[in-house]
């Protein structure tokens, strides 16, 4: 068995901590939005906005984005990712934006994430939000809200289930990875 | 991709069509989602070099090389020139010393892509030579097929007009055969070229026939000039006994598409009703234009870092 | 001079002699000569060969050949006569050209260069070329090469008036209104490759025309470099009738077939272009029943630069003098249709006889025009090695038999090749 790093309750208390650190560090939701990483990252994004919906009543500005057509490797990995089109359906200008993710690990997807939202407007902030800091950053990248700080080593990966992805429960497990 | 340049169908692999295809279908979603800024020509530069007319098809392989961050350069060069100025292999030469990683070529005679392909270092794309070839025309014509039918193999694919001069109707039917479809062909016997059975179209006797049962209908352009050269008396003769109509296309397959390269004359190869119909892809087409040349500068530089 | 131990082709059979060569004339020929000579040991000796059909470019062209390099070509291909068309800058419609011609060959003083005069002023087709003139100043025929008297009227005349002076017109035939541009023949690889052709008839009908005016005015006529299986038939047609006409073809139209052109090798571009299996099968019939007396090359040298451009833009012509001979005997002879007195006929005594030239035969009192060839030497074409400027052929890298090792013209050896 996979070390359970959070089952569906941790992951709940979790989410109710992040959305009172946005809370305490904005002094409120004024002007805040929150830009989930497709897919993981939407999911948590959502699930804030959802519970502050249901605490306070207030309709955070919530949107996935895909971060496919700026990441790094576009060129030098040699291929066309099939991508979607950023649509956030609200404007981010002057907004803080609180991109959500759900693992930070080397950093790049954090920047191919903030590259991304700048494709979209100019916000006046953007704060970063994770489930799981596994550290082993390669960018000079840092987390605003961190849900738990796991360290990892390379060989090893965190397995994320959410129950809107199709699994039947939330988890997110350490998997060592198969020796090739 | 296994050659340095995209010259013709005729020595494109299966392989190496199917993976152009492929890339073109990614490339025609990202188009859809209005995605249009691609990094994967940064950094390189590509050129342009018309020696004849052609305002579509240079637009569509300038935009595709600008949708991917690439620096385009275009140079019409008066068909005089041909004759009197600077040879072919000259200018390949120039333009390859200013570092061009894409020389996009069209000529009005066959073979002058290969021979520039032979001169430089840079890839080499034919946008039409002649009556050779015109790969990347015949390629979004197989993309749009292929969106529509999720297929290529199997096709009836009826080609009308003229094909006698046409280099669409020869990459169609190099690239189209080489996927396992059936390429059907009906002309005025003056504008048929000659032994064009041998290479595996079906000449058909009548355009009911060559329609019948056919998935896809694509009419060519019929010029003016080739009136005056006498292969047919005239437009309206033409349209009369050898263009397709909404009575001829009835014999098609239900869900049958009709196709044309642009530009069209209304009335002569396609009556207006079929251009502007249901089954009509001919703007499609033109988006397929721009994936497919999208995927083929993609496809040719990508091996260099 | 003796040269022992040969193989010479006589008209009727190949023997091993020695010939005896003295005052430029073969003196004696038999076995086993007395005194000290060459040993010839392994050479088969031909009469030496006459191209009757030859593209010299000087005056006017001297980028792409001169009266030098291409005597140097006809010397080492193992010809020790050629006969020059008039499609040079000027033409040669006059008789300062011609007498230029023939000067400058001496000099060069390798092969025997033998102009061939235009047969309308400047090869315009309107007036008849100074005709008499050129005759006094030595050609031996005439023609409109690259192309054909347009106007049938005036090449009648042109046959009438050119009898008076006891020459005959070689006639390239070509109805440009049918050729319309075309480049290659019209067919399978036309299409293929989308380079325009031209049909047979193009070439079929003005060897019909040139034949009925033969055979209306009872006249010679001799048809140039012939390339379709329909122009054969209509020769033959025409001999059997008694007409007086006689034809060439070039080791290219017997030896290739336009699958040559798929990648758009501007060297394999040549007017009439290079045709169907059918047409070089018909060749080959044509030579071995005499319905084409001669083998030529059409000899048509180029500058790279001429060649080096799209294949429309690209000049005609085969760069033929150094390839011609092993070719011929590689394709017929080894191939089994030809002897090798037919293939001497046919590169020797034909053309010799049609145009009124010495040479052609090796017999006692002849010129001493003599070709020695290694029959069993395989070599490969590189144009790299060619003495002529134009390295133009689509042959390169072809391996033939036949090499020659020693030409010997009015009796000096004008060629001798190299030892390894």
């Amino acid at each position: 068995m996979n070390p359970v790093i959070m089952d569906g309750k941790g992951l709940h208390r979790t989410v109710v901590r992040l959305s009172h650190e946005i809370e305490e560090r904005n002094e409120g939701f004024h002007d805040v939005v929150l830009i989930g990483v497709k897919r993981g990252g939407e999911v948590v994004a959502r699930r804030i906005a959802e519970y502050v919906m249901r605490t306070e009543g207030l309709a955070l500005p919530c949107a996935g984005i895909d971060i496919s057509m700026t990441r790094d490797d576009l060129v030098s990995a040699f291929f066309v990712p099939e991508a979607e089109r950023n649509e956030p359906g609200f404007s981010l200008e002057g907004k803080t934006v609180v991109l959500c993710d759900d693992i930070l690990h080397t950093g790049r997807s954090a920047v191919a994430g903030v590259e991304a939202i700048f494709r979209l407007g100019r916000p006046a902030k953007v704060q970063l939000l994770v489930l799981i800091d596994r550290g082993g950053r390669e960018l000079p990248v840092r987390a605003d809200y961190v849900g738990k700080n796991v360290p990892t080593s390379r060989a090893e990966y965190i397995d994320v289930h959410f129950t809107e992805l199709g699994s039947g429960e939330d988890t997110l497990t350490i998997v060592r990875r198969e020796k090739a | 991709m296994t050659q340095k340049d995209v010259l013709g169908l005729r020595d494109l692999s299966a392989a190496d069509i199917t993976e152009i295809l492929d890339l073109g279908m990614n490339m025609k979603k990202l188009l859809r989602q209005n995605i249009k800024k691609l990094p994967h020509l940064q950094g390189k530069s590509v050129t342009t070099l018309f020696y004849e007319n052609s305002t579509r098809t240079r637009c569509s392989f300038e935009l595709a090389a600008k949708y991917m961050g690439a620096h385009v350069v275009n140079i019409a060069a008066a068909t005089s020139s041909v004759q009197k100025g600077e040879t072919l292999v000259d200018t390949g030469k120039t333009l390859d010393a200013m570092r061009n990683d894409v020389i996009v070529i069209r000529h009005p005679m066959g073979g002058a892509p290969k021979l520039l392909a032979e001169t430089v270092k840079a890839h080499v794309v034919n946008a039409g030579d002649g009556m050779n070839e015109h790969p990347s025309q015949a390629l979004l014509d197989m993309l749009t097929m292929r969106e529509h039918f999720g297929g290529i193999a199997g096709l009836k694919v009826a080609i009308l007009g003229d094909i006698s001069h046409s280099r669409v109707a020869k990459s169609n039917l190099f690239g189209l055969t080489k996927l396992g479809a059936e390429v059907r062909m009906f002309a005025p016997r003056t504008l048929l070229p000659t032994a064009i059975d041998k290479m595996g179209a079906k000449v058909c006797a009548s355009r009911e026939e060559a329609v019948s049962g056919a998935d896809v209908v694509m009419g060519l352009r019929i010029q003016l000039e080739r009136q005056h050269a006498g292969n047919f008396p005239s437009l309206g003769e033409y349209a009369k006994y050898y263009g397709v109509n909404e009575g001829v296309l009835r014999a098609a397959k239900p869900n049958a598409i009709v196709m044309h390269p642009g530009p069209v004359n209304r009335g002569v190869e396609l009556t207006s009703a079929l251009i502007d119909g249901d089954m009509s892809r001919i703007e499609d087409q033109v988006l397929s234009g721009i994936a497919v040349r999208m995927a083929i500068l993609f496809l040719l530089t990508k091996e260099e870092v | 001079m003796i040269f022992k131990n040969a193989d010479v082709v006589l008209a009727g059979g190949v023997e091993r002699l020695d010939i005896r060569v003295e005052g430029g004339k073969i003196a004696e020929l038999a076995p086993k000569l007395k005194g000290e000579g060459v040993d010839c040991t392994g050479l088969t000796v031909f009469p030496a060969f006459i191209d009757m059909h030859v593209h010299l470019r000087e005056p006017g062209f001297e980028k792409k050949e001169d009266i030098e390099s291409g005597s140097r070509a006809a010397v080492r291909g193992g010809f020790s006569q050629i006969c020059c068309m008039p499609n040079t800058k000027p033409v040669i419609d006059n008789k300062v050209v011609v007498t230029y011609i023939k000067a400058r060959a001496k000099e060069v003083g390798l092969c025997k260069v033998q102009p061939i005069g235009a047969i309308t002023a400047g090869q315009e087709g309107k007036n008849l070329s100074s005709i008499g003139a050129m005759k006094a100043a030595g050609i031996v025929a005439l023609s409109e090469d690259g192309k054909s008297v347009v106007s049938t009227g005036l090449m009648a005349n042109a046959m009438m008036y050119a009898a008076d002076f006891g020459l005959k017109c070689l006639c390239h035939c070509e109805d440009s209104s049918l050729v319309d541009g075309g480049v290659v023949n019209e067919g399978y690889y036309s299409t293929l490759t989308g380079l325009k052709g031209s049909i047979r008839a193009a070439e079929d009908i003005i060897i019909a025309r040139e034949i009925c005016l033969a055979e209306s005015l009872s006249l010679p006529v001799h048809i140039c470099h012939v390339s379709t299986y329909s122009g054969v038939q209509l020769i033959r047609e025409a001999k059997a009738r008694g007409v007086q006409v006689t034809a060439e073809t070039c080791p290219h139209y017997f030896t290739l077939t336009d699958e040559v052109i798929a990648n758009f090798d501007t060297n394999t571009k040549v007017n009439p272009p290079i045709r169907e299996e059918r047409d070089r099968l018909a060749i080959i019939e044509g030579l071995k029943d005499g319905t084409l007396d001669c083998i030529v090359t059409d000899h048509a040298p180029h500058h790279e630069d001429d060649k080096n451009v799209e294949y429309n833009l690209a000049a005609f012509g085969i760069s033929g003098l150094e390839t011609s001979f092993a070719l011929s005997y590689t394709q017929l002879v080894k191939g089994g249709e030809l002897t090798l007195p037919a293939l001497a006929r046919a590169m020797s005594k034909n053309p010799a006889d049609i145009l009124g030239l010495e040479g052609g035969e090796i017999a006692v009192g002849k010129v001493a025009d003599l070709t020695f060839v290694d029959l069993n030497e395989q070599w490969t074409v590189d144009p790299k090695q060619f003495a002529s400027k134009g390295k133009n052929t689509p042959f390169a890298g072809r391996a033939v038999y036949g090499r020659v090792k020693r030409t010997v013209v009015d009796g000096e050896v004008k060629y001798e090749e190299k030892r390894k």
